[in-house]
């Protein structure tokens, strides 16, 4: 029981893949077929919603709020003006954030440092995040962020307690469908899915805002 | 119409007045009832409990009674639930084709008491009087398998004198499932109770269903307790007339 | 080999288990309470979905097209997951998973892990493997860490503490932490697990997680999670080891778009929870340098050769049957003695273990229909026990036991052959019932098994005739001739 792995490699036992395999079954079919049967599924589901722009917006700004996260709206140009306030408001300070981020939407008088070059304790230390998002969808009041410039590592809109994140009208998407259709270019990137401030219902039921992820999410909507 | 009364082995045995009730009901529409003694049980307490085996000589000798019926009537949603779903999978694993064939032909004359008036006659006023405060309960298999929905609550709206209440958890098994009640007594006794008391806060003289099964649950729990609330297959309340 | 039952699950059966949990009532209100606060969430936000019953369907054939070309999809995902600088192990059952797990920690030798809630974990006892190699996990779900620090066991697959209220969790929390003047609301506890782990995260260098979808197409894996603790054993430790079932897979990247839409609704009436993650090997500068994923059958690949009980490993552990089953809303979790519980525990678990270890799981139910109702991949779990009780009576019947039912049904079989011998047993019956009748008309004692009945419910006697008497003799019914067969 005590054996001293010490580093060493471990034993790749190929044993137990081939039993399983044998167990399940080898592919009967070829890879065309399966991606026949595959293709051959119907999803007779929604794909595409059915609002314009301004109701994709404002059902996205009713979502966020129910799931308990501070929605403003900013025309572009006023976008450092009203970062500013929201943090001052907050009482922030020093914020990270990811490579990329747009120099003009950051305002003057606040402390920014890249969150990529800083570690978790460092993170952690810090008032806050700012980031873009890739895509965000309304019907589920979710806003994705990947590894992408103006996004950036994971750790970055996750440590910190607080996150500010800025959504352009034109990555609003309606449904959850179209929300993934967006992504696949980049399925690859390390991927998030944030639906409001962290949260949890372990206790009786009661939804509480926060246990370990932000427990402030603020969304600005550039429209 | 001819009409083919399935009686069902419970109800032949136990509740004779719910087939009387259903022979006056659908005399009084007039159509003709006929009751073939030949049958029996349509094999569901022994599929549920798994005696398979057991249970398919039991569907043959309905297949074989029911073979040529025009229609045929069950004042029992379970029993249909059990035909509708199982019948086809017991054939199947016969490897019989006649079988198999037989099962299906029947399976599509098949009716619940309540179904057969509502959606095969387009009758939902029988010209039945009960002057009585009465609360509906769905038993699963009417609301889940045949999915009866309204079509119980639109006959029961159209009878003269009858005041109908609520049930509230509607959706809730009143916990018999049928060797359930007895293999899982504890657990039966207290769903049960929950089903009981929403019953009780109804206030309702009777309580009503599609099938006798729950509504001997039902009963033998209100009786134990001492109420005044009873119980009766719809069947009866809609056979009952102004005199 | 496929004895995989935790050390300490072994339990009377359901029915013995049940009775005592019934006397609980703090317990049993505590269930109520939350499986129905998230059973009315669920069945509003599902309501919202026009089309709910085609995600369902799509869902449901998605599932069912994986498993039906399982091995394929395994290896696209083994392959791909290796090119991202993952690597895949396999492992036959609880103790080669375990093995490799403790393997992976020792190599960094590390004394303690991250865990992230896992029902796969709870089913290969994986704690109470690294405990006896001398790693200790630290669950970071809240619920899974009132669990652990309450020496505890996980009661529902969501949710897994639901059997606890507020003043629990305080006592639990207030002593494990130290915590003296710990308040009891909820945001109170909360901030208590928050800063209890904070410093773990930051810390500790090797986490394990369970994955909810993995994706054959991209090698990626999906967590969904609330509290945002998945997140931080996702990211920030060095290591990361992901414990799957093989049955875990969909084809592509794309079918999330299902069951992120089902899976929430389903589990936590959300539309959607507040995180969900989707990475795909390791990627440089961001998350753990070090991604292992393993593979586990243990009973999965028998139970995908049981043409009618496939369908089981479609699930996607939502938990909705639970919070639905008018059983599981009586006992709660505890009750099936599995860590699956509910009616998919009903099913999973005799399959995993051996059935003759678990034969009362079946019968667990009134067959109500409700866990199909609501289930979001369309598991027909009613047909999927008739099924297994099917496998227990024909077992029983070989090994020839002179059980007391086999014998019952057998006579009612018998009886119940056709309309004679029914009639024949009526007129039996009411002469055998006679020394049960009491004064009040009723029977309020039956012998022997029958006995479970008049617990509560007193019984109607046979009535004097039966329905086929009174036809017989019904004077000239106007439907004609009184026995006749037409034609």
């Amino acid at each position: 029981m005590n054996q001293k792995m010490s580093g060493a490699p471990l034993p790749a036992s190929r044993e137990p893949r081939a039993e399983i395999l044998r167990r399940i079954g080898e592919p009967e079919k070829t890879p065309e077929e399966i991606l026949a049967e595959y293709s051959g599924i119907s999803r007779e589901y929604n794909r595409a919603g059915s609002l314009g722009a301004d109701g994709r917006l404002q059902m996205l700004e009713d979502r966020l709020r129910e799931y308990d996260a501070v929605v403003y709206r900013a025309h572009p140009q006023a976008l450092p003006e009203i970062i500013a306030q929201i943090l001052t408001g907050r009482g922030k300070a020093r914020i990270a954030v990811p490579r990329g981020i747009p120099a003009e939407w950051l305002p003057a008088g606040f402390e920014f440092v890249l969150g990529e070059d800083s570690s978790a304790p460092e993170l952690d230390a810090m008032d806050g995040v700012l980031s873009g998002c890739t895509v965000a969808i309304a019907a589920t009041g979710t806003l994705v962020l990947q590894n992408v410039p103006g996004q950036g590592a994971r750790k970055l809109s996750l440590v910190p307690d607080y996150h500010l994140c800025i959504v352009a009208s034109s990555q609003v998407v309606e449904t959850v469908p179209e929300g993934f259709a967006a992504l696949e270019q980049s399925k690859c990137s390390p991927t998030t899915l944030i639906s409001g401030p962290s949260a949890t219902a372990d206790i009786e039921m009661t939804r509480i805002k926060g246990v370990h992820g932000p427990r402030f999410l603020d969304v600005v909507l550039i429209a | 119409m001819l009409v083919s009364l399935f009686i069902t082995c419970y109800n032949d045995t136990l509740f004779p007045e719910t087939g009387k009730a259903v022979v006056r009901v659908l005399e009084r529409l007039g159509h003709t009832v006929e009751f073939r003694p030949e049958q029996s049980c349509c094999g569901q307490m022994h599929w549920n409990t798994g005696y398979l085996s057991e249970a398919v000589p039991l569907i043959r000798h309905f297949v074989e009674v029911f073979r040529d019926a025009e229609v045929i009537c069950v004042p029992s949603s379970s029993c249909v639930a059990m035909i509708r779903d199982h019948y086809r999978k017991a054939a199947l694993a016969s490897g019989d084709e006649q079988f198999l064939a037989d099962v299906e032909s029947v399976t599509g004359r098949v009716y619940e008491f309540s179904e057969f008036l509502v959606n095969k006659l387009g009758v939902e006023d029988v010209g039945a009087y009960f002057p009585h405060r009465v609360t509906y309960h769905a038993s699963c298999h009417s609301l889940r398998s045949l999915q009866l929905g309204e079509i119980p609550f639109r006959l029961l709206r159209q009878v003269r004198g009858l005041e109908l209440v609520e049930l509230k958890g509607l959706d809730q098994c009143c916990g018999f499932g049928g060797t359930f009640a007895i293999k899982n007594a504890d657990v039966s006794s207290a769903m049960l109770a929950d089903k009981v008391l929403s019953v009780l806060n109804t206030g309702a003289e009777v309580c009503t269903a599609v099938d006798n099964s729950c509504l001997m649950h039902l009963a033998g729990s209100l009786h134990r307790q001492r109420t005044f609330t009873r119980t009766a297959h719809l069947a009866e309340i809609l056979a009952s007339e102004a005199i | 080999m496929h004895e995989t039952r935790v050390p300490g699950w072994n339990e009377p059966d359901f029915p013995s288990a049940a009775k005592v949990l019934l006397e609980e009532s703090q317990l049993r209100k505590n269930v109520k309470h939350a499986t129905n606060v998230i059973a009315n969430k669920r069945s509003l936000v599902v309501g919202e979905l026009k089309d709910w019953q085609k995600l369902r369907d799509a869902g449901s054939r998605i599932r069912e097209h994986v498993l039906e070309n399982l091995s394929a999809y395994l290896l696209q995902f083994e392959e791909a997951c290796t090119r991202a600088g993952g690597t895949v192990h396999w492992a036959r059952d609880a103790e080669d998973a375990n093995r490799i797990v403790v393997e992976l920690v020792r190599k960094h030798a590390a004394e303690e892990v991250l865990k992230i809630k896992s029902m796969t974990t709870e089913e290969i006892g994986l704690n109470d493997a690294l405990e006896s190699a001398g790693i200790h996990p630290h669950e970071t779900d809240l619920a899974e860490l009132i669990i652990q620090l309450g020496k505890d066991r996980p009661s529902h697959i969501v949710v897994p503490a639901l059997h606890k209220n507020r003043q629990q969790v305080r006592e639990i929390f207030r002593r494990e932490m130290h915590l003296e003047d710990l308040g009891e609301r909820p945001e109170d506890l909360a901030a208590a697990a928050r800063s209890y782990l904070r410093e773990r995260f930051l810390r500790i260098p090797v986490a394990v997680s369970g994955a909810n979808f993995l994706i054959a197409e991209t090698g990626g894996v999906c967590v969904v999670e609330s509290e945002g603790n998945g997140r931080m054993c996702l990211t920030l430790p060095r290591v990361l080891i992901t414990v799957a079932g093989i049955e875990k897979v969909l084809p592509r990247f794309q079918d999330l778009e299902v069951f992120l839409q089902t899976l929430p609704r389903s589990a936590t009436g959300e539309r959607m929870n507040p995180y969900n993650s989707v990475w795909t090997g390791v990627s440089p500068g961001d998350g753990p340098e070090e991604f292992h994923v393993i593979l586990l059958d243990n009973g999965r690949s028998r139970i995908l050769h049981d043409e009618e009980a496939r369908q089981t490993l479609k699930c996607i552990r939502c938990g909705a049957c639970q919070n639905a089953c008018p059983v599981y809303r009586q006992t709660g979790g505890h009750a099936y003695g599995s860590v699956y519980a509910g009616p998919i525990g009903a099913i999973l678990t005799p399959q995993l273990h051996k059935l003759e270890e678990s034969e009362s799981l079946p019968y667990a139910s009134s067959l109500c229909g409700a866990c199909y109702e609501v289930c979001p991949v369309k598991i027909d779990i009613p047909e999927v026990l008739i099924h297994l009780r099917g496998q227990i009576v024909r077992r029983q019947q070989e090994t020839g036991k002179l059980e007391p039912w086999n014998i019952g049904m057998q006579m009612a079989a018998m009886a119940l052959k056709n309309g004679q011998r029914l009639h024949a047993a009526q007129r039996l019956g009411r002469i055998a019932q006679a020394p049960f009748v009491k004064d009040s008309g009723f029977i309020e004692k039956l012998p022997f098994m029958l006995s479970g009945w008049t617990q509560t419910r007193d019984l109607a006697p046979l009535p004097a005739e039966s329905f086929r008497e009174w036809w017989a003799k019904r004077p000239q019914s106007p439907s004609g001739p009184k026995t006749e067969r037409k034609r």
